[in-house]
């Protein structure tokens, strides 16, 4: 199987590839668009803005090539928002593969934005993604903006309200947290994207 | 509902995790990436490497431990020392950090802060600060604690310098008082009190951590988003599965 990290100059790449090489995947970082086209699994990693991280793509000339992949795609953190219609960081129009606009945490007495740190998955509705994912089982999230709860919506957290932690619409599927950063739990779910 | 963290420090020198008292007199911990496997095992929700030679001597952190550690490890770290430029902080982040810290440089240059979130966006930037109360009643800031030699007392407000941090992009605060570290009595809740209210990013408590009861304290009286300790977790006189359990057994929310 081959797996593929598209590399729109996140930070977090390292961490993403070491954490596939733990479970026996040698993701490949590429910005070669026959390279994605041709992988069994695509994965868009990301860190930072949404503005600077869709302007990375369109540079590499890789929005129309993500736009129509048809395998199973999984977008991380600012790679999950990248997946959406569009983002209020910097008013950026996004890929639009998942039908959701990304929005800021809002301004509330005790909420400190970023969301950093563990927080619970709760599961919406049954996916292959979420298999063996337990009631008090947590991800390591670090972001300002993030997904409304919507169809599309896997799993949910609570932060000042719910918001999407897993999404997936046909064969895109995005996760807010960091699977490569959350220990067992985001091995598990990096294992299961690995077997769609 | 967020965790409160629990965060393992793990001051490095020479390749090796040291601890001192009250910042002076290091005996050698153990191996990095031993340690650090040891803490990711036992359920630390994040941690924290300080190169605290590195501001003092001039130089930047090790990267070669750094991806050594990102190799290995799932659960989050940053580290801190001598990061002085986005130049550095990049090879960091590069090496598989997920935050980058800093204290010193960012004193010595405080739009430091500004260039960094602006190049990796403020969830990367933590701003460290050390803090001592002095003579006048209020506490200040300290520069280049890693040696003692060097340490300067500035004139410089903590929270004066805790507001600007935030205003130039700092996405989460770690303080360090220094006047409880090392000496096991318990975090300084009346000076984290006063840090929380000006503290509107995720506030780190650091320095005195000596019971279960003091991460209880900190978490329920100062609201502190994390808890930072390190010979307490170095010795094993906490054990962090044991200390996670009565954390919730007392009703802070903690990840088991």
């Amino acid at each position: 199987m081959s797996v593929v990290l598209v590399d729109a100059g996140g930070t977090n790449i390292g961490s993403v590839r070491y954490a596939l090489q733990r479970l026996g995947a040698d993701a490949q970082l590429t910005s070669d668009a026959a390279t994605i086209r041709a992988a069994d699994k695509v994965i868009l990693p990301g860190v930072g803005a949404a503005g600077p991280g869709m302007a990375r793509l369109r540079e590499l000339d890789l929005v129309e090539v993500m736009r129509n992949l048809t395998q199973p795609v999984l977008g991380v953190c600012l790679g999950m928002q990248l997946l959406c219609t569009h983002s209020e960081e910097g008013d950026t129009d996004c890929l639009g593969v998942v039908p959701a606009v990304v929005r800021r945490f809002d301004d509330m007495p005790g909420l400190r934005v970023p969301h950093m740190g563990w927080n619970r998955l709760v599961g919406r509705q049954p996916h292959a993604l979420l298999a063996g994912l337990g009631d008090d089982d947590s991800a390591y999230f670090v972001h300002s903006y993030a997904v409304p709860p919507g169809n599309y919506s896997l799993a949910t957290t609570d932060f000042g309200g719910e918001f999407s932690s897993v999404i997936a619409n046909h064969n895109f599927h995005g996760m807010q947290f960091h699977p490569e950063r959350s220990a067992a739990v985001g091995a598990k779910l990096l294992k299961n994207f690995l077997s769609l | 509902m967020l965790s409160r963290r629990i965060i393992p420090c793990l001051d490095v020198r020479d390749g090796q995790v040291v601890k001192g008292v009250q910042f002076r007199d290091h005996v050698v911990m153990g191996e990095i990436v031993d340690l650090a496997l040891r803490y990711r095992d036992e359920g630390a929700d994040e941690l924290v490497f300080y190169d605290i030679t590195a501001s003092p001597e001039g130089r930047s952190v090790d990267r070669g431990w750094v991806e050594r550690v990102a190799r290995v490890i799932d659960i989050p770290f940053c580290v801190a020392g001598g990061i002085r430029s986005v130049d550095e902080a990049r090879a960091v982040l590069h090496a598989g950090a997920d935050k980058i810290s800093v204290n010193s440089p960012a004193l010595e240059r405080p739009a430091l802060i500004d260039e960094l979130a602006a190049a990796f966006g403020v969830q990367c930037v933590v701003v460290g600060i050390d803090s001592l109360r002095d003579a006048d009643g209020e506490w200040h800031v300290r520069q280049y604690t890693g040696d003692p030699n060097k340490t300067q007392a500035l004139a410089r407000r903590t929270l004066d310098w805790m507001i600007e941090a935030q205003q130039r992009g700092a996405g989460e605060i770690v303080l360090n008082c220094m006047g409880s570290d090392g000496v096991r009595k318990g975090y300084d809740l009346e000076q984290l009190s006063v840090a929380r209210a000006v503290c509107h990013v995720p506030l780190v408590a650091s320095g005195g951590a000596g019971t279960p009861e003091h991460f209880r304290d900190a978490f329920i009286e100062a609201d502190v988003d994390g808890a930072l300790a390190a010979s307490v977790f170095h010795s094993g006189a906490i054990a962090i599965p044991e200390l996670k359990r009565y954390l919730r057994a007392e009703g802070v929310a903690v990840r088991l």
